[in-house]
C-alpha cells in the first residue's frame, strides 16, 4: 500500500497468528500488513472472530506474532514486551485498578516511567479536565458509573503520552446514548492530544462516523482499507459491502456490457467495471440510491412487495418482473401523502455512479 | 430458576426438627465442654457452681504455659513458611501460561488433605529418626517442618481462588502502563491478593494449632503442644482445668476463622 509518511505510527508486516499446534491450531491472523499514519483516527472493524483484537494485541504486546513484524514508529517492537512500547490500552473491561483510586489509577503509568512527583500530579490534574472528572479524584473505581469508569480508563491511557492509543470495543459496555456521548468524546481526545488511535470495533455505524480510516477485516485478514466513504461507496468485496451498511445484491452473468439476471432483465454496467465477457458477477447498489420513477418510464418494472415504516426512512421491498429482490430506502413523504401500497408497479432506476459491479 | 414452584429444602416437612438435631449433635458436645469449664466442682460431670478457677490454676500452670508457648511458635513460622510456598505455589499455577502436569502439581499441593494423617505421621516419625541420629539435632525445626508441610493446602485454597477471581487484564493494564513483572506484581497483584494471603494465612495457624497426630509422632521429649499435653492429662487425672485450656483454645480458633469468613467472603 501507498505511504505518504516515511515512518508509519504502527506498521504490521505479514503479521500472522497461529493459536495451538498441529490438528486444532487455530488461525486468528493470516498474515497481514498494514500501515498506520502518525496521528490518524484508524478503526479495525469486523464481526467477531475476525482477528481484529488479536492485531491489537500484537500490537500493544501481549501476544507475539507466529511470524512477522510489528514496527512502532518505524522501529521493530516484535520481541518487546507491553511494558517496553510506548503504546497505552483501553481494556474493553476498562481493567482499572480496584484499590487504587482514580487519581492513582491515573499517574500509575506515570510512576511506572519513574516522572518526577510534580510532574505526575500535574498531569494527573491535566488528565483529570481533559476528561472532565476532576471532582472525583479521590473516588474508587467500584464507586463510579460505568460511563466515568471509561473516562478514568481514558486518562490513564493517555496520561504517560503514548506514541499510539489502542482501544478494545471500549463503548461495547455502554447504553447507546452514553456510547453516542463517548464517541464524539473520543473524537474530541483524539482531535485536541495528536495521538494515533487505533480502535476496536464490530459496529460499523460506530466505525464509520469515526474513523479517518477503516480496516474491514473478517477470516484473519483485511479485506479492504480505506475512508469511510470509500469503504461505503466503493467495496472491494461481496463481504465489505454486506458487512457495511444495507445494501442490494443483483446476481447476473456479463454479456455484451450488460448484466443478465436469470429473470430475464438485463442492466448495463457500471462504467469502468472490468469484467469478464460470459463470467458471474454480482451488481451491488445501496437502498438509499434506488430510485423510483412512475410505471412504463425508462428503468425495470418491479412491484412493491411490502412498505416499511421508519420514521424518517420509508423502506419498499421491491420484487423486479423477473423475480429478483431489491429494497429502496425513500425519504418518508409529508404526512397525509399516501405513499406506494404494496401491488403498486413502479419502473426502477439506479442513481449515476452508484451500482457497482462486484466479482462472483 | 422459574420453575412453576420453586423447590426449597426449608420447606420441606420436619425440616426445622431435622435442623435442630443437627445442630444439637454439633454443639451440644462443645456448649457441655464450655459450660464444664466454669464448674467449681472437682468432677468434671458435677456442677458445683460458677467459678474461673480453673483458667486460674491453667493459668499458672507451668506446664500449661510451656506447652501453649511452643503451639503458639510452631504455629507461627509453620503458617509463615506455609503462606509463602502456598503463595508461589498459587502464583505458579494461576499466571502461567497452562503446562501439561497442572492437574497433577494442583493434586500434589493438595496432597495432604486426602493422605491418611497417620500414615504421614509415621513416613514423618521413620524420616526425622534418621535425621536426629545423623544430625544431633532435636529441637522444634521438625515439628515447624512438619506442621509447614500440612499447612500447605490450607494455605494455598484461599490464595488460588483469591487469583483465580482476579481480572487478568489488571495485570495487562499495569504492564501495558510500563511496569515490569516485579512492579506489577509489587503494585497491583500482591495488593489484590493480599486479603487471601492473610486468610490462607490464618487457617494454616488454626490448623497447626490443634494438630493432634503428626506432633504426637514426631515431637521429641518434653516438647508437648497444647493439644498433646490436654491428650497427656487426659489418660490421668481429667480435672476440668482440661476443659478450660480447650474453651480458651476455642475462643481464639474461633476469632481466627471469623476473620478467616470476613476476608474470603465475596463482596458484591
Amino acid at each position: 500500500m501507498a505511504r505518504e509518511n516515511p515512518a508509519p505510527a504502527v506498521e504490521a508486516r505479514a503479521a500472522r497468528k497461529v493459536y495451538g499446534e498441529g490438528e486444532g491450531a487455530v488461525v486468528a491472523l493470516a498474515g497481514v500488513d498494514l500501515a498506520i499514519a502518525e496521528g490518524e483516527f484508524f478503526t479495525l472493524l469486523g464481526p467477531s472472530g475476525c482477528g481484529k483484537t488479536t492485531l491489537l494485541r500484537l500490537i500493544a504486546g501481549f501476544e507475539t506474532p507466529t511470524e512477522g513484524a510489528i514496527l512502532l514508529g518505524g522501529a521493530e517492537v516484535t520481541a518487546l514486551p507491553p511494558n517496553r512500547r510506548k503504546v497505552n490500552t483501553v481494556f474493553q473491561s476498562y481493567a482499572l485498578f480496584p484499590h487504587l483510586t482514580v487519581a492513582q489509577n491515573i499517574a500509575f503509568g506515570l510512576e511506572m516511567l519513574d516522572k518526577p512527583r510534580a510532574e505526575v500530579s500535574a498531569t494527573v490534574a491535566e488528565m483529570l479536565a481533559l476528561v472532565r472528572m476532576e471532582p472525583m479524584a479521590g473516588r474508587s473505581p467500584a464507586q463510579l458509573s460505568g460511563g466515568q469508569q471509561q473516562r478514568v480508563a481514558l486518562a490513564r491511557a493517555l496520561a504517560p503520552r503514548p506514541r499510539v492509543l489502542l482501544l478494545d470495543e471500549p463503548l461495547s459496555a455502554l447504553d447507546l446514548k452514553l456510547r453516542k456521548e463517548m464517541q464524539s468524546e473520543l473524537k474530541r481526545l483524539q482531535r485536541e492530544t495528536g495521538i494515533t488511535f487505533v480502535f476496536v470495533t464490530h459496529d460499523q455505524e460506530e466505525a464509520l462516523t469515526m474513523s479517518d480510516r477503516i480496516a474491514v477485516m473478517s477470516g484473519g485478514a483485511i479485506r479492504q482499507v480505506g475512508a469511510p466513504r470509500e469503504v461505503y461507496n466503493r467495496p472491494a468485496d461481496r463481504f465489505v459491502a454486506d458487512f457495511i451498511g444495507e445494501t442490494n445484491f443483483l446476481e447476473g452473468r456479463v454479456e455484451d456490457g450488460r448484466l443478465h439476471l436469470p429473470g430475464g432483465e438485463a442492466i448495463r454496467l457500471p462504467e469502468g467495471a472490468a469484467a469478464a465477457e460470459g463470467a458471474a458477477a454480482t451488481l451491488t447498489i445501496r437502498p438509499e440510491q434506488v430510485r423510483l420513477a412512475p410505471e412504463g418510464e425508462d428503468g425495470l418494472a418491479a412491484t412493491v412487495a411490502d412498505s416499511v415504516y421508519f420514521g424518517a426512512d420509508l423502506h419498499l421491498h421491491l420484487r423486479l418482473a423477473g423475480g429478483a429482490a431489491l429494497v429502496a430506502r425513500l425519504q418518508s413523504p409529508p404526512s397525509g401523502e399516501a405513499g406506494l401500497a404494496p401491488g403498486a408497479v413502479v419502473s426502477v432506476r439506479f442513481a449515476p455512479g452508484a451500482a457497482q459491479l462486484l466479482e462472483g | 430458576m422459574a420453575t412453576v414452584r420453586d423447590f426449597s429444602a426449608s420447606r420441606m416437612p420436619g425440616f426445622a426438627a431435622v435442623a435442630i438435631v443437627a445442630f444439637l449433635l454439633l454443639y451440644a458436645p462443645i456448649f457441655t465442654l464450655v459450660v464444664y469449664s466454669f464448674n467449681d466442682s472437682q468432677s468434671v460431670a458435677v456442677w458445683g457452681g460458677f467459678s474461673l478457677k480453673w483458667y486460674a490454676e491453667a493459668w499458672e500452670n507451668t506446664a500449661v504455659q510451656d506447652a501453649a508457648i511452643r503451639s503458639l511458635v510452631i504455629a507461627s513460622f509453620a503458617s509463615a513458611i506455609a503462606t509463602t510456598v502456598a503463595t508461589m505455589a498459587a502464583l505458579g499455577t494461576t499466571r502461567n501460561e497452562a503446562f501439561r502436569g497442572r492437574t497433577f502439581v494442583y493434586v500434589m499441593i493438595n496432597q495432604p488433605l486426602m493422605a491418611p494423617e497417620i500414615v504421614t505421621a509415621v513416613a514423618l516419625l521413620i524420616l526425622f529418626a534418621a535425621v536426629k541420629t545423623a544430625t544431633g539435632y532435636t529441637g522444634l525445626g521438625y515439628l515447624i517442618l512438619a506442621h509447614s508441610a500440612f499447612c500447605v493446602p490450607f494455605a494455598y485454597l484461599p490464595i488460588r481462588a483469591r487469583l483465580e477471581g482476579m481480572d487478568l487484564s489488571l495485570e495487562m493494564a499495569a504492564a501495558d502502563l510500563y511496569a515490569s513483572r516485579w512492579r506489577a506484581f509489587r503494585r497491583v497483584t500482591l495488593p489484590l491478593m493480599a486479603p487471601g494471603i492473610a486468610a490462607g494465612a490464618m487457617l494454616a495457624f488454626v490448623i497447626s494449632l490443634d494438630d493432634v497426630i503428626i506432633t504426637e509422632f514426631v515431637k521429641s521429649a518434653g516438647q508437648d503442644t497444647l493439644p498433646t499435653y490436654m491428650l497427656g492429662q487426659l489418660r490421668r487425672v481429667v480435672t476440668p482445668e482440661v476443659n478450660a485450656i480447650s474453651t480458651a483454645l476455642l475462643g481464639l480458633t474461633v476469632i481466627l476463622l471469623t476473620a478467616f469468613f470476613l476476608l474470603t467472603r465475596k463482596r458484591d
